[in-house]
């Protein structure tokens, strides 16, 4: 690093402001004599605009992405997000949206509770699988009885899988103050492992010809997350989405431990004073992030994904991440911000066969996404001043 | 199963060779911690250092210029997570994460091209004259250069941390921002120049992986090596020399685990390649009962006003 750096002296730095004890401390003054100045409250105006800034952002600059690959942008832009809802084959991708949205959706809105809280839990990913695996085999341990209660049972099974995945970070962050956000990735590494391990071995179809990958659970009745209106894309996980979306507004908005959720987040200090377990939190945002996680796993493998393969897991968690902030943490929000990613999938896809547009290039597009949210975030918390600080 | 086949000379060797990655990832992390800024995006730095000085070397011939643009890529993305939490005062956590999310895409759509090439030969191991002492010439002195430039790094970082005013303004941003901007430091200004070099030392750590270890490109082969940085920076207590041993240690077990693999042990493949991140949350939560040692100001938004 620059030996330079802090010994330069500067207009409102260095010694002399040293010797002015604060006089020229005050307004950052920057080369074009623009600063920020922080708003007493954050902007509600632009709460909302931020998100749809940001994606006009993210297509302005995705297209020029494209265009840098040799696609014509627009042409880009409007596979992937006309193409799916209005195109030729709407009937077809539209049922997509769906599928798609429904675990994004789940997981995201778990997230952005602990998100909320200040705890982060970014092993979503890991506990999706584990609610997969959970789900998956209550199902293969019963196969080929037939009964109504397999259906729940695996629900259950795939949501205590997710939840229990959570409780490691949880509980190791709780009685050892151990690191969350690590603990919870390393987790993501290690349960892609053993996804591997029960492809290859436990849950291997024995009449698969020694081919990797589990019975298919579309041809098991009792354990078929069908669609519940034929060819709508509408199974028990979208429902259950819908019904998550409903649970948590209540929760943020009626309820006691949605108040504590939000008091840990903005006031650490005044939730501890207010009597409200900071234990109990981490607990109860990373066990429900958990349990939704798993959920949309065992919907996931149960319905549209069919079986436990080695590759399984596609990063819907990580993907919810972006989900929860687009949303604004706010569970309409991710609703919306659920569907919009989704579209982002299938219109990546139709752009991959269609135009030969790369499937990491949707990924890079994602990335931006969240880039330009954060970055025009600073608009909702802050105000833009122009012209030189006041001197006090 | 047959241990025999495993030679602890050449082990240890091979132990220190895959410590490099994390060690030189970690060191950079561990500066711009203790600058007071949390930069989760080491996986997305680590992993766009591995392409850019993959195709680099893969165009020019040479590693060397290669880890030169390995260091360019990793700052250059790092410059991004930067202009998020310095400039537009985003949260840390967030832009780290999304920083990370973004290089896998970027680098899987730059490497798209170069998934079946090979690296050019390394070459560059300056004591290969040496390597015929028995036991101790193939441990220290079997390496490429890059090996003794992630040593040297962690010395320098140590000394200017220790002995330098750089290191103590440094340590002063880190430790309580209000204060240091109270002295008339710049502490956007440290922190970027920080992060930016945390930048480069990933980027470095990731083109060890895609030039010497493997070397080779696949999409994603970083495979939470920077996060197992992260984690050791916290191991480490924010201390330069305990980074060296954590990452000796880490890249240890990774290689052993390799070895076991190779020897045919009882356990199945899965259980073993899961060891090295089962033994970093064992890690952390031995050591995070500690927390005296973090940085004050670590993972804080500094905002100057009036």
């Amino acid at each position: 690093m620059s030996d330079s750096v802090a010994n330069r002296p500067s207009p409102n730095g260095g010694k002399a402001a040293y010797r002015a004890k604060g006089g020229s401390l005050s307004g950052k003054v920057k080369g074009l004599g623009l600063r920020l100045e922080k708003r007493p409250e954050p902007s509600a105006a632009m709460a909302y605009l931020t998100p749809l800034l940001a994606v006009a952002l993210t297509m302005i600059f995705g297209g020029a992405l494209f265009a840098i690959l040799g696609k014509d942008p627009i042409d880009a832009i409007l596979t992937i997000f006309w193409e799916p809802l209005f195109g030729e084959f709407a009937f077809f991708y539209r049922p997509q949206l769906l599928i798609k949205g429904a675990p994004l959706v789940l997981i995201a809105l778990g997230l952005s509770l602990g998100f909320r809280a200040g705890i982060w839990n970014i092993g979503a990913e890991g506990q999706y699988i584990i609610g997969a695996i959970c789900g998956a085999g209550a199902a293969l341990a019963l196969y080929p009885l037939e009964s109504p209660f397999i259906f729940p049972l695996m629900i259950a099974c795939g949501a205590l899988g997710g939840f229990a995945w959570a409780m490691i970070p949880a509980l190791l962050r709780v009685r050892f103050g151990t690191n969350e956000i690590l603990v919870s990735l390393m987790l993501v590494y290690v349960a892609e492992q053993l996804l591997a391990s029960m492809a290859l071995g436990l849950l291997r179809n024995p009449d698969g010809f020694g081919f990797p990958g589990s019975r298919n659970l579309q041809q098991y009745p009792s354990a078929h997350n069908a669609d519940i209106i034929a060819n709508t894309g509408m199974h028990w996980g979208v429902v259950t989405a819908l019904i998550a979306v409903i649970f948590a507004y209540t929760l943020l908005e009626r309820h006691r431990m949605g108040f504590a959720i939000k008091v840990t987040g903005s006031a650490p200090r005044a939730a501890k004073f207010g009597g409200v377990s900071a234990g109990r939190v981490v607990v109860f945002c990373l066990g429900l992030s958990g349990a939704l996680a798993g959920l949309a796993g065992m919907f996931e493998v149960a319905g549209p994904s069919g079986q436990i393969t080695i590759d399984f897991n596609v990063g819907y968690g990580f993907t919810a991440i972006i989900v929860a902030f687009l949303g604004r943490l706010n569970p309409l929000g991710i609703l919306a911000a659920g569907l919009l990613l989704a579209l982002t999938y299938i219109g990546g896809d139709i752009a991959q066969s269609q135009l030969q547009l790369p499937s990491s290039a949707i990924q890079v597009f994602q990335g931006m996404l969240l880039f330009f949210l954060l970055a025009l975030d600073v608009l909702t918390n802050y105000r833009m001043r122009f012209g030189a600080g006041e001197v006090r | 199963m047959d241990l025999s086949a495993i030679n602890p000379v050449l082990l240890i060797a091979a132990m220190i060779g895959a410590a490099t990655p994390i060690l030189l990832a970690a060191i950079g992390e561990l500066v711009v911690e203790r600058a007071g800024v949390l930069n989760l995006g080491v996986e997305g730095m680590m992993i766009m250092g591995a392409i850019c000085g993959f195709i680099i070397a893969v165009n020019t011939g040479s590693p060397t210029v290669g880890f030169l643009a390995a260091a360019l890529g990793g700052a250059l993305l790092s410059l991004l997570f930067a202009f998020l939490t310095q400039v537009a005062l985003a949260n840390q956590v967030a832009s780290g994460l999304g920083l990370t999310l973004f290089g896998l895409g970027l680098s899987a759509l730059m490497g798209q091209s170069y998934q079946e090439v090979r690296a050019p030969r390394p070459g560059g191991e300056p004591f290969a004259a040496l390597e015929g002492i028995p036991v101790l010439g193939p441990i220290l002195f079997s390496h490429h250069f890059m090996v003794y430039v992630g040593v040297a790094v962690v010395a320098g970082v140590w000394a200017v941390l220790k002995y330098t005013r750089v290191g103590l303004i440094l340590r002063a941003v880190g430790e309580n921002h209000d204060a240091a901007h109270a002295l008339g430091y710049k502490v956007k200004r440290v922190r970027t120049l920080a992060i930016l070099f945390g930048g480069a030392c990933a980027g470095l750590g990731g083109a060890y992986i895609s030039l010497i270890r493997v070397p080779q490109w696949t999409e994603g082969m970083t495979a939470g090596v920077g996060w197992i940085a992260l984690a050791l920076v916290v191991f480490a207590s924010w201390k330069p020399w305990r980074a060296l041993a954590g990452a000796y240690l880490f890249g240890g077990l990774t290689q052993l685990q390799f070895n076991l693999q190779g020897a045919g042990v009882a356990i199945p493949v899965e259980y073993l390649a899961m060891s090295p991140y089962l033994a970093t949350i064992i890690a952390l939560v031995l050591l995070s009962s500690d927390k005296s040692r973090a940085p004050g100001s670590l993972g804080r938004t500094f905002h100057a006003s009036g």
